[in-house]
């Protein structure tokens, strides 16, 4: 048993839910309880789809267990075909019913309908969403794929690609897929079939029919694009196209891919990230410490960014999928890092915590994290909020993908700036501590760090994670048993250390901390906060 | 006061007289009990609830406490894996483990819900048992209950009542010969709390209490000289069992609305020998107040249609006070279960002409709606966007239980909640 309170992934069957909700023309039986049906809304109101998922419940209950809960699985499986007539239907089981075994697969055989019924088999105690996906989109293309079929000859005709991996709930999937279709244009490429998203089944037998595929999101397409490489000989692109350097890649792969003219794959004239990082306005974002974590393509491609883009120092990486750990922690390694592969947000939350970042780029979760330890935060991967889900174009991928992530990796950190504008002028008549900062609820600026004690979350105390001690004593000690050095800081050093801008102030005073107990130094006074500030800049 | 004329009323027969109720069984679109937890751990404010469970009950948990709050939670599920589902031995080990662990972190948890779901009880896994276990095992005094929030056997507010029904056995005693007292059953917001026993104390009721209380510790007494007032309808079980420990239930309507609101604290003033004239002192100003302030909604909703999805169990109470004081029109009144005894007063007072339904068939129930076309219909997450986008003005229905919407000066303000929805209709032009 794992305790948890907040999960990054939801159980198997609701990736298979965000590949059928994503498709047109499929239905998706669930054998599942009536509370199952809450996955309805994760759809609705976090996406605002106008639509309801294709998905009937059976919603059995404890009276049924006794009798007949496979005629009622079957019943529902025709209900659902009479009324909806999908071109595909899928079958399976939430976590409840995997325990009754009713075998929904051959219970749907015998039904014996005039369309395709897709049985999944998706272990609900072993597996997570972005495995269900991935599961249930590889399961659609075997069943559905036309191995028979064949790309016409190139000779007069532009090539085409495949689009693998958007789904519904998918963070930015509805911009990206336009956006990359609109780069492959620009290349001469035609995209033949989207898929899961917007795709029917008749559009995923015409799969073999494109030269290429391109593996938009490993953790929904790879399975499937592998199969498609192997039985009908389609390479695949897998560079994932976040950021600038990896577009241009990406572009790259497709030019040499397709035979054009490399003089294609120059940047187009609305990109504007390099510039607007190289500009000197930005220099101040050098050696930004940030802590990356997400889901493994979005986390491995923010990390890059960060580094390579905006000239970030990278302090902490990592993924809560297991699947592409190996992926992630060979990129850490290259970082100098060690990966965090996690699903436990308290453990995250520790990690973080304890390398005080000055960014933090994660999920929803991570932004809870960072909102509790008082640190900016932009959101670069699912699991996703409402607000993950902008009204306006707001891709991450592309030459304008890359445009977005300049302002939304920098934004948290200009916001940053002008608070200390504010601190600047903490006595001025008009921009007084009362004033507050704009993005931080009006509350005094010089509230933070010290004066803030939040109550200490239960779910923290659960971890027993350590935020950042708010006290003016501060205890140092290494493993359990040693003994622990109290440090007092004098209050003309304390006052020394509230001049230095707030987002680097519990910097300094980790710094000064640690180096005080390095050298043994029990008081903190002013000469020690710039002896340590010399040996840390040293 | 009293003579204070009702809207007109579409039943002229007695309270006890059969309706005509349908009973549906198909799909259902609605929350399993565990969601009570939402609710339930922000009153009770020294318990935990640990959901013994697989990775979609804290899914469910997190998609439905997500959506409107992020509160950080005194609740969390033990998910089983594997392991946990080969051997019972393992799961009641591991459990032992998960629990001590957790207790050990939290010392102000003073008492801590095992809260069965669906996968727990298809394997049969002996909570109860455990719970005692665990509890028999414990010096520190911490009360360890288990109740069932599954879906197989619970829908969403009925996961209250199992709570509720599960403390039952725990509270105390009262004397044999002790003085009346009155214990309001059902978790209302603390200022609604505050509201009622102001006007109860008035009143000159003296021995109140409140089920559940803020605090686990301090459980209300209960005996055969308790009366029991039910400030929500879905409390079968709880009220089945305080009965069973001698406690009389007062027959009433839901306090929603003006009229609902007078006419439950009446059950109470006259069960507890109030004087009437102290009694309409007492609520005039607040009864007024809230009938002044209806005033606004009813120039919204009056002559409206409405067409309730199953979901809450409140759905004829509500109706009920839609149709009386806001002057709206019952097309359908659907709800997951409707306790016959306990809505009593409520059915009385709906209107023939309003269909009546128990249970769920979502599809068939759509339809109706679509040929009906309502102007405003009451539904569940899962459907309320795809009605806006074919052109329907909804009403979350969850909303309806998670605000303060019970007594005088919280009517205006659950008449604003259907309000709303249609005033934003007329005002954009997007």
């Amino acid at each position: 048993m794992q305790l948890t309170v907040w999960t990054y992934e939801g159980p198997p069957h609701v990736g298979a839910m965000r590949v059928a909700t994503a498709m047109k023309g499929v239905h998706y039986v669930l054998h599942a309880p009536q509370g199952d049906t809450y996955a309805d809304l994760l759809f609705t109101m976090i996406e605002r789809r106008d639509h309801r998922p294709p998905v009937t419940y059976t919603t059995f209950q404890a009276r049924d267990l006794g009798t007949d809960t496979a005629s009622l699985l079957q019943g529902a499986i025709e209900g659902a075909y009479e009324r909806f007539k999908p071109q595909a239907m899928l079958v399976g089981a939430s976590c409840t019913a995997e325990l009754i075994q009713d075998d929904p697969g051959g219970l749907a055989r015998a039904l014996k309908l005039p369309v395709p019924v897709i049985p999944l088999e998706l272990p609900s105690y072993q597996k997570k969403e972005n495995w269900g996906a991935s599961e249930t989109f590889y399961q659609l293309v075997r069943a559905l794929a036309d191995t028979s079929l064949k790309p016409p000859p190139l000779e007069g005709r532009r090539p085409r690609a495949n689009l693998l991996g958007p789904t519904a709930l998918g963070f930015r999937h509805r911009d990206d897929v336009t956006e990359i279709t609109r780069l492959l244009d620009g290349l001469g490429v035609d995209v033949h079939v989207v898929a899961p998203l917007n795709a029917t089944p008749a559009d995923l037998a015409t799969l073999p029919q494109a030269d290429f595929n391109v593996v938009l999101y490993p953790e929904t397409a790879e399975t499937a694009a592998r199969w498609l490489e192997r039985n009908c000989r389609q390479p695949m692109i897998k560079t994932v196209p976040i950021g600038l350097g990896a577009t241009r890649a990406f572009v790259a792969e497709v030019v040499a891919l397709c035979g054009l003219d490399p003089a294609l794959a120059a940047d187009p004239p609305g990109s504007r990230m390099g510039w607007w990082s190289r500009s000197i306005d930005s220099n101040y974002l050098t050696g930004k410490r940030v802590f990356v974590f997400g889901d493994a393509t979005h986390a491995m491609a923010m990390a890059r960014v960060a580094r390579d883009e905006l000239g970030f120092e990278v302090v902490g990486m990592g993924c809560y999928n297991r699947e592409f750990a190996r992926d992630v922690r060979a990129l850490a390694a290259e970082f100098g890092l060690e990966a965090l592969i996690s699903d436990d947000y308290l453990e995250v939350e520790a990690a973080i915590a304890s390398v005080s970042p000055e960014l933090v780029l994660g999920t929803q979760m991570e932004r809870h994290i960072a909102k509790r330890l008082r640190l900016p935060c932009a959101v670069i991967s699912a699991p996703v909020h409402v607000q993950d889900f902008p009204a306006r174009y707001s891709p991450v991928m592309g030459f304008e993908g890359a445009n977005v992530l300049f302002d939304t990796l920098v934004h948290p950190l200009v916001m940053g700036l002008e608070e200390h504008l504010l601190a600047m002028f903490r006595d001025d008549f008009e921009f007084n501590d009362a004033q507050g900062a704009s993005h931080l609820g009006g509350h005094g600026a010089s509230a933070a760090p010290e004066a803030v004690a939040p109550a200490i979350p239960a779910a923290a105390q659960i971890a027993a994670a350590s935020t950042v001690d708010p006290s003016r004593e501060a205890a140092l000690g290494g493993a359990a048993g040693e003994p622990v050095l109290r440090l007092v800081w004098s209050s003309e050093a304390e006052r020394e250390l509230k001049k230095i801008p707030f987002f680097v102030r519990g910097k300094a005073r980790r710094n000064t901390e640690r180096y005080a107990s390095d050298h043994g130094v029990s008081e903190i006074s002013l000469e020690t906060l710039y002896d340590a500030k010399a040996h840390f800049s040293s | 006061m009293s003579a204070a004329p009702r809207p007109s009323v579409a039943c002229g027969t007695a309270p006890t007289a059969a309706r005509t109720i349908i009973a549906e069984r198909g799909q259902r679109e609605v929350f399993c009990g565990l969601t009570g937890i939402v609710w339930l751990h922000r009153k009770i404010q020294d318990a935990f609830f640990l959901i013994v469970g697989s990775r979609t009950c804290a899914h469910l948990m997190q998609s439905a406490a997500g959506v409107m709050v992020f509160a950080e939670p005194r609740f969390g599920t033990a998910i089983m894996e594997e392991k946990d589902l080969a051997g019972l031995a393992d799961a009641n080990d591991e459990l032992d483990r998960v629990v001590t662990q957790l207790l050990a972190r939290l010392p102000d948890v003073k008492t801590l819900f095992l809260v069965g779901s669906c996968p727990s009880e298809v394997i049969k896994l002996d909570l109860a048992r455990a719970a005692q276990r665990l509890q028999g095992e414990r010096t520190d005094g911490v009360r360890i209950l288990y109740y069932s929030g599954s879906g197989i056997e619970t829908t969403f507010t009925q996961g209250e009542d199992a709570c509720l029904a599960a403390l039952v056995p725990e509270l105390p005693a009262s004397a044999p010969d002790a003085p009346p007292s009155l214990m309001i059953v059902g978790t209302l917001p603390d200022m609604v709390e505050d509201q009622f026993a102001r006007m109860l104390a008035q009143m000159g009721i003296e021995r109140v209490s409140f089920f559940p209380a803020r605090n686990s510790r301090t459980l209300p007494e209960v005996g055969p000289n308790t009366r029991l007032l039910l400030a929500q309808p879905f409390l079968g079980e709880t009220a089945r069992l305080l009965e069973g420990r001698g406690a009389t239930r007062l027959p009433a309507p839901f306090p929603f609305g003006a009229d609902g609101t007078a006419d439950w604290l009446r059950a109470a003033a006259n069960a507890f020998g109030v004087p009437p004239a102290t009694f309409e002192t007492v609520i005039a100003a607040p009864r007024a107040r809230a009938r002044k302030a209806l005033g606004g909604p009813r120039r919204q909703l009056e002559g409206k249609s409405i067409f309730f999805f199953p979901d809450s169990q409140l759905e004829p109470s509500l109706a009920r006070f839609l149709h009386e004081e806001l002057g709206m029109r019952l097309i359908e009144v659907a709800s997951p279960y409707i306790h016959r005894d306990h809505l009593a007063e409520e059915l009385a007072r709906l209107p023939q002409s309003c269909r009546l339904v128990e249970g769920h068939d979502v599809d068939a129930q759509l339809d109706r709606a679509r040929a009906a076309k309502p102007d405003i219909i009451v539904c569940g997450l899962g459907l309320a966007n795809p009605l806006e986008a074919e052109g329907f003005t909804t009403k979350w229905s969850i909303e309806l239980v998670f605000s303060p919407v019970h007594g005088f000066d919280q009517a205006a303000d659950l008449a604003g909640l259907f309000a709303r929805p249609l005033v934003r209709r007329d005002l954009l032009k997007v």
